[in-house]
Order: C-alpha cells, then sequence, then structure tokens
C-alpha cells in the first residue's frame, strides 16, 4: 500500500476546494440553526441559486463575472425573503418540511427540460465562465509537495477561497459577538421571553436567514467557479445533510467549527476511501466482500452512521459547548 | 489476480493504439483543414423506425449573432454552413414534430456544438421515438385522476405511519421513506432472487419489514433514544443518518439499478370507460384501499387503536390512566412499517424498485402529513388523496417534469394560509 500517496490525497482533500464550501456552507448553516435555531434544511437552495447564478448570467446573458457574483447574492436574499416570510411563524420542523421542499423545487426546476434554453437541463452548464478568475491566477504551475498536491487552478481557487472563509469568518465572529448576536441566541433558548423584552424576533430570524443565505450562495461560487460547471444534481438534500454533518461534527454555535469540521470531514472521508480502496487493490479485503466501486458507497454509509453518533453521543460536536446549545428549546 | 493484471495490460495496449489512431486522424483532418473558410453543421431526423420525418424545423443561433432556421427535407436531412468558429446552439422544435413522434430525452431539444475550426462536417443527431399520442382533454382528464387516486393511496398508505409515530413520538422520521424501499427489495430479492411467486413473496415481505423495520428499529434504535431523553430535534437528525446509513446499505447490497419484478414488467393496461388500467394495480390499489380501511379501523374500534389517539394527544395523562405508552409505541411503528412496506410494493410492481425510490417518495409524505395536519391520523389520508391526484392532474397545464414542483408549492401555500394543515388543529403550531 502505497501510504505516502494516501496522506498526499488526505491531506490535499483536508484543505481542498471541497473543504471550501462545505465550510462556507456550514458557516452559513451556523448562522441558522447554531445561533438563531431555525432548522433550515433548504441550505442546497441557497448553494444552487449561487452557482446558478454566476454560470447562467455570465453564459447565457455574457454578464461580467462580477457582475453575475453580485447578482447571485441579491438572488439568495430574494430566495431567503421567500422563503422566510412564510415559514419563520412556523415550528422547527414544518419550517424544516418548507425548507426542503424549496431547495428540492429549485432542483427539479433547474433539471427541468422547460428551462433547458437558460438552465441546461439535466446536464447543468459547462463552459469556461470562471475565465475571468482564472486569468488572474499567478500560480499556473499548481503545487506538487509529498503532502499537498494541486494543479494550477485548484491552488488559485484553494487560496483565494481560504481568503474568502476566513473574511467571512472575521465578520461572523464580529456578528456574534455583538448586540445583535446576543439577541439571536436569546430568540434560540427562548423566543417568548425575547419578544416579552419587545424585540421583533420575526425581523432577526429573517436578517438570520439572509446573512446565512449569502454565505450559502458564497459556497455556491466556489462550488460552481472551481468546477467551471454547474449540475443540479449536486444541489441535491444529500449536500445539506453532509453541510449538517459538517457543522455538527465541529460544534454548532462556535464560530470556527465549521472550519474545523468540514477539515476533518474531508479528511477522514478520503482518508478512508483511499485505504479501502488501496486495501481492496492489494487484495487484503476479499473482492466479493467489497468490490472497488462499492468504496464510494461504504464511505456514505460511515457519514450516516457518524452523524447519527454524533448526534446521540455528543451532539455539542468536537468544539461545542453542551450548555449552550439547547437543542430542543423550543421542539 | 495474475490473469486479472494480464487483461489490464491488454487493455491498456488497446487504449494507446486506439489513442494513437484517433490522434493520426485528428492531424491528417487539422492539415487538411487549413485553407478552409467554411464547417458544415447537419443531421438526419428519423423516427424510431428508420422513417425520415420530413418539415421538422431546426433553429441554429451561434457567435457574432449568427441565426439562421432550417426545415428537414424529405428525406428528413438538413444542413447549414457556418464560418465562424465558436458555439452554436442547434435546437430542434419540438411543435414542429408530427404527432406521436417526440424526443426520447425531452431535455436536449437544444444541442451546444462547439466548433472547434473550420473544414470538416459535424453531424448532429436528435433521437425520436413514439411520444404520447394527443388524446381529448376529458379522457386525459380521467385517466389522470385515475392515476392521482393510486398515487394518493399509495401516499396515504406511506404517510399514516409516518403520521402515528409523529404523533405518539413527536418523532419526524427522516427515515420513513426507507420503509417503502425495504418493502421492495424484498419482494424484489424473494420473487426473483430466491424465486417464489410474486404472490408469496409480497406477503413474506410485508411481514419481514413489518419486523424488521417496526418492531426491531423502534426496540433498537428509537426506545433506547427515548430512555436516553434524547431531543426531539436530535432525534430528527439521528433519523437523516440513519436514512443516509441505510440508504447505502440497500446500494452495497443491491446495485444502483432499478429493479424490476419480470412477472409483471410490461403489463398490458385494461379498458374500463374512459381509463385504462393494468389488472396489478387495479389488485395491488384494492388491497392498499382494505389496508387503509382497516387501520382506520383499528384507530377507531380497538383498544390499541383508542388507546394511541390518547397517547398522542397527551402521553403524561395517558399513561397516568394506566396505558402502557411504550406498548402503543410499538404497536404504531409495527402497524407504520407494515403499511409504508406495502406502499413500496405497489411502486415496485408499477415503476420497479431502486435504493433512491424512499428518498423520492419522502418529500410527497411529507407534504401530504403536513397539509392534511402533522400528528392527526385522518388528516395524513385526507393530505395523501389532494396530493395524489393535485400531482397528475397539475399535468394538464405543467410539464409532466415539474409536477412534483407543483405539489411542493401547494405545500408551501397550504402553510402560508393554514399552517396547521386542513384537519389539524391550531394549538399543535407554533
Amino acid at each position: 500500500m502505497d501510504f505516502i500517496f494516501i496522506a498526499q490525497q488526505s491531506f490535499s482533500a483536508a484543505l481542498g476546494v471541497n473543504t471550501i464550501i462545505f465550510a462556507l456552507a456550514a458557516i452559513g448553516l451556523n448562522m441558522h440553526f447554531g445561533y438563531t435555531g431555525l432548522l433550515n434544511f433548504g441550505q442546497a437552495g441557497f448553494l444552487a441559486v449561487g452557482a446558478y447564478s454566476v454560470a447562467t448570467l455570465v453564459v447565457s446573458f455574457n454578464f461580467p463575472l462580477w457582475a453575475a457574483l453580485l447578482a447571485g447574492i441579491l438572488n439568495s436574499v430574494i430566495l431567503a425573503l421567500l422563503l422566510g416570510l412564510p415559514t419563520l411563524r412556523l415550528r422547527a420542523d414544518y419550517l424544516a418540511i418548507v425548507t426542503i421542499a424549496a431547495a428540492e423545487i429549485i432542483r427539479q426546476i433547474a433539471r427541468s427540460a422547460t428551462f433547458n434554453k437558460y438552465l441546461g437541463g439535466s446536464d447543468g452548464i459547462t463552459g469556461k465562465f470562471g475565465k475571468d478568475f482564472f486569468d488572474l491566477n499567478p500560480f499556473k504551475d499548481g503545487l506538487d509537495t509529498p503532502f499537498l498536491r494541486y494543479n494550477g487552478n485548484d491552488l488559485w481557487v484553494v487560496v483565494t477561497g481560504w481568503a474568502l472563509v476566513i473574511v467571512v469568518l472575521f465578520v461572523m465572529w464580529l456578528l456574534v459577538r455583538s448586540p445583535w448576536g446576543r439577541v439571536l441566541k436569546a430568540i434560540r433558548e427562548d423566543e417568548e421571553a425575547v419578544r416579552s423584552l419587545g424585540k421583533n424576533v420575526y425581523l432577526y430570524k429573517m436578517q438570520s436567514l439572509i446573512i446565512g443565505g449569502i454565505v450559502g450562495s458564497f459556497a455556491g461560487f466556489v462550488y460552481a467557479l472551481s468546477r467551471q460547471s454547474v449540475q443540479p444534481d449536486n444541489y441535491g438534500t444529500a449536500l445539506t445533510f453532509f453541510a449538517y454533518t459538517v457543522l455538527i461534527l465541529g460544534g454548532a454555535a462556535r464560530v470556527f467549527a465549521p472550519i474545523a469540521g468540514s477539515i476533518i470531514f474531508w479528511f477522514l472521508l478520503v482518508f478512508i476511501e483511499q485505504m479501502l480502496r488501496q486495501a481492496v487493490g492489494a487484495g487484503y479485503i476479499p473482492e466479493w466482500l467489497i468490490g472497488v466501486n462499492q468504496v464510494g458507497q461504504i464511505r456514505f454509509m460511515l457519514v450516516g452512521l457518524g452523524l447519527m453518533m454524533l448526534m446521540i453521543f455528543r451532539p455539542q460536536g468536537i468544539f461545542g459547548d453542551r450548555k449552550e446549545l439547547a437543542l430542543d428549546a423550543r421542539a | 489476480m495474475k490473469m486479472g493484471k494480464a487483461q489490464l495490460v491488454r487493455k491498456i495496449a488497446l487504449g494507446l493504439a486506439g489513442f494513437f489512431l484517433i490522434s493520426g486522424f485528428s492531424t491528417l483532418a487539422a492539415s487538411s483543414a487549413l485553407a478552409a473558410t467554411e464547417s458544415t453543421l447537419a443531421g438526419e431526423i428519423k423516427d424510431s423506425t428508420s422513417t425520415p420525418l420530413s418539415g421538422v424545423r431546426i433553429d441554429v443561433t451561434g457567435p457574432n449573432g449568427f441565426a439562421t432556421q432550417l426545415t428537414s427535407d424529405a428525406m428528413g436531412k438538413w444542413q447549414v454552413e457556418v464560418t465562424s468558429t465558436g458555439i452554436y446552439d442547434v435546437t430542434l422544435d419540438q411543435a414542429s414534430l408530427p404527432s406521436g413522434q417526440a424526443l426520447t430525452d425531452l431535455t436536449k431539444a437544444t444541442r451546444k456544438i462547439n466548433v472547434l475550426m473550420l473544414g470538416n462536417t459535424l453531424t448532429i443527431l436528435f433521437p425520436i421515438g413514439p411520444g404520447a399520442e394527443k388524446t381529448p382533454i376529458l379522457d386525459q382528464s380521467a385517466q389522470l385522476l385515475a392515476d392521482g387516486l393510486i398515487l394518493g393511496i399509495i401516499i396515504a398508505l406511506a404517510a399514516l405511519g409516518l403520521s402515528l409515530v409523529f404523533g405518539t413520538t413527536g418523532l419526524t422520521n427522516f427515515a420513513h421513506g426507507e420503509l417503502l424501499t425495504l418493502g421492495g427489495l424484498l419482494t424484489y430479492f424473494f420473487s426473483t432472487i430466491a424465486g417464489l411467486p410474486v404472490f408469496a413473496a409480497i406477503p413474506i415481505a410485508v411481514a419481514l419489514s413489518a419486523f424488521i423495520g417496526g418492531y426491531l428499529q423502534d426496540r433498537l434504535l428509537w426506545k433506547p433514544l427515548r430512555k436516553r431523553g434524547t431531543g426531539l430535534i436530535a432525534m430528527l437528525v439521528v433519523s437523516i443518518g440513519f436514512a443516509i446509513f441505510i440508504r447505502y446499505v440497500f446500494l452495497f447490497i443491491f446495485g444502483g439499478y432499478t429493479r424490476q419484478l419480470p412477472e409483471f414488467a410490461g403489463q398490458e393496461g385494461l379498458e374500463i370507460g374512459l381509463v385504462s388500467i393494468t389488472p396489478k394495480s387495479i389488485i395491488s390499489t384494492s388491497v392498499g384501499l382494505l389496508l387503509l380501511i382497516g387501520a382506520t379501523l383499528w384507530l377507531l374500534r380497538s383498544k390499541m387503536g383508542k388507546a394511541s389517539r390518547a397517547v398522542a394527544d397527551n402521553p403524561a395523562l395517558a399513561a397516568a390512566s394506566g396505558i402502557e405508552v411504550e406498548a402503543v409505541i410499538r404497536s404504531v411503528w409495527i402497524l407504520g412499517a407494515f403499511l409504508a412496506a406495502f406502499a413500496g410494493i405497489m411502486v415496485t410492481l408499477n415503476q420497479g424498485v431502486s435504493f433512491l425510490m424512499g428518498q423520492d417518495m419522502l418529500l410527497l409524505i411529507f407534504a401530504a402529513v403536513t397539509l392534511g395536519g402533522l400528528g392527526t391520523a385522518y388528516g395524513a389520508l385526507v393530505g395523501s388523496l389532494v396530493i395524489g391526484v393535485l400531482i397528475q392532474l397539475s399535468t394538464l397545464i405543467i410539464p409532466t417534469e415539474l409536477k412534483y414542483v407543483g405539489a411542493l408549492l401547494i405545500l408551501i401555500i397550504i402553510l402560508l394560509v393554514r399552517p396547521q394543515g386542513i384537519l389539524g388543529r391550531k394549538e399543535r403550531v407554533g
């Protein structure tokens, strides 16, 4: 077994593009779920809106990239308003069902033949819509070290992506420490008490949904630009559930948790997959038990099992504080 | 292992040879194209029996405002010369196809063609097959209504269990869809792999699902969690993890294909009045209806059924008045898994079963339960029939592929107007 290769793959993944995407998605969820207690199961919808805004506006309408990015942010605000207006008064489990339905509506419309002309149907949109972004790339040669290896484009995405994550995280840190952030946490713990203090709970929840949604659309930008394509089925419910796994793994209601969660999640995922693949390839695991193309399925089983075990035995995650996050304040 | 390696070497050798051949040809093509100033986009439109279709409109748009419209000739052929490189959109106008013919993949009406260099001919094919016949709107509505009622009964079977479990334990179970998949896959296993007749396989599959998916699932997973005092939101997230886990266990064991029951695949429909229904559909729907009536009677008449409603209403009071709450929850789980397994079998009979079946059905089930009012058993029944019929009838107005979008939109709108659902009570929300 080639342990150097396994280490290289795992460490590259731990700091790679997927880690950035899921860290951003989970930072948005942290605002919704961790700080405000909103059970948003439609985060994939915000990513889809971000990703499709960039791809569609640049490819079909010839927008410059920066304008498409701005429009993507605007669209995610609109989605947050559309989602929030009817649902934010509802109980947590209703909100969960409605948001998951909304994300599914977005995916089905994106993959439908009816809007094929602009959204590309089930094939999605492929094109050089990230050209403006990659033209700025100073690292055309990529990186090739024993522990980290990226090609030129990926390295540029990784560098700018982590810069974006740090900026977003800093803003989040300022927000949740502010008086505004304290109101959010109070809403999470006891909505009625906050209302009795004369705060407009509905408005605060809406602001939280919008901010978390915008961060979600950032994740969509990275997703679309890094691959130079968007595919509707990448934005299914599984994406949202994985983002939750990342968040809960790190520890909800902790500013740095999404990053830690995402790094650990992707490291483990790739590490386990590579180990299994090599073990099967070298004959340590018999072919009748696990085929080479079944390795990917095992890693999803482990994600599901991991999410269950975390929630049962350590709902505060690795870095969370059990006292801070009373998950069932209003259930 | 040795065999494997030899094969691998041979494959690589073949692949390399192929690669050199192709690159050789493309260098040839490139050198001959040096002086060319135009490329040809061409195609031939034929139906599935290779009969050419004439008069089909093709729109071509491309760089520098290039736009042209053509129609296929008597041999079904069309072609256009283009003079600049770039990406061209070639769109087949579906309305111009003769009746009874349609694209086999509706998302492929527009093809993006990248002309990298000039001088060669690019052939673009649109696969066409027999499409839906255009039937009068009355027949169509009657057929859709019948399909909708069948879908409604399937959803109702699944929704009843979800609603009862929610009512008695407060669990929003995202793994409920996997109970449908379990029923379908077990039927497939016993009929096709173990070789039993389908009529014998179904009762075994339903009984096993009720035992594994109902009794064992509650006993080994949810009951211990209730004992630990795990919160409702935490249990909701646990059910998501469980659903992902089970789904990929199914994929691991059964693979990713959609499996049909060979005994019943491709059955001819019977013409009854305005509608055409397959015999398997008639029988399975009747049994499903009987099961629903039985479950409703159980809830209304039997001691356990009444107790389950009492627990749903107020668990503490029910326990205080001598009802054994755990026994009630256990029977609700078994009943729920039993009904869901049959719903899964109905889907399997009609469309086959894949590991994603439960996931695909889950949102419809949630929509039905929420529409009727979370936690009310009759609400789930009414909600299911409404959702089933609405989904099918909506295809009169909106494209078939968007029919679930319509159902989900209705769900959101209902929640806006009447958050407690059709039959729900107001105090259940917020």
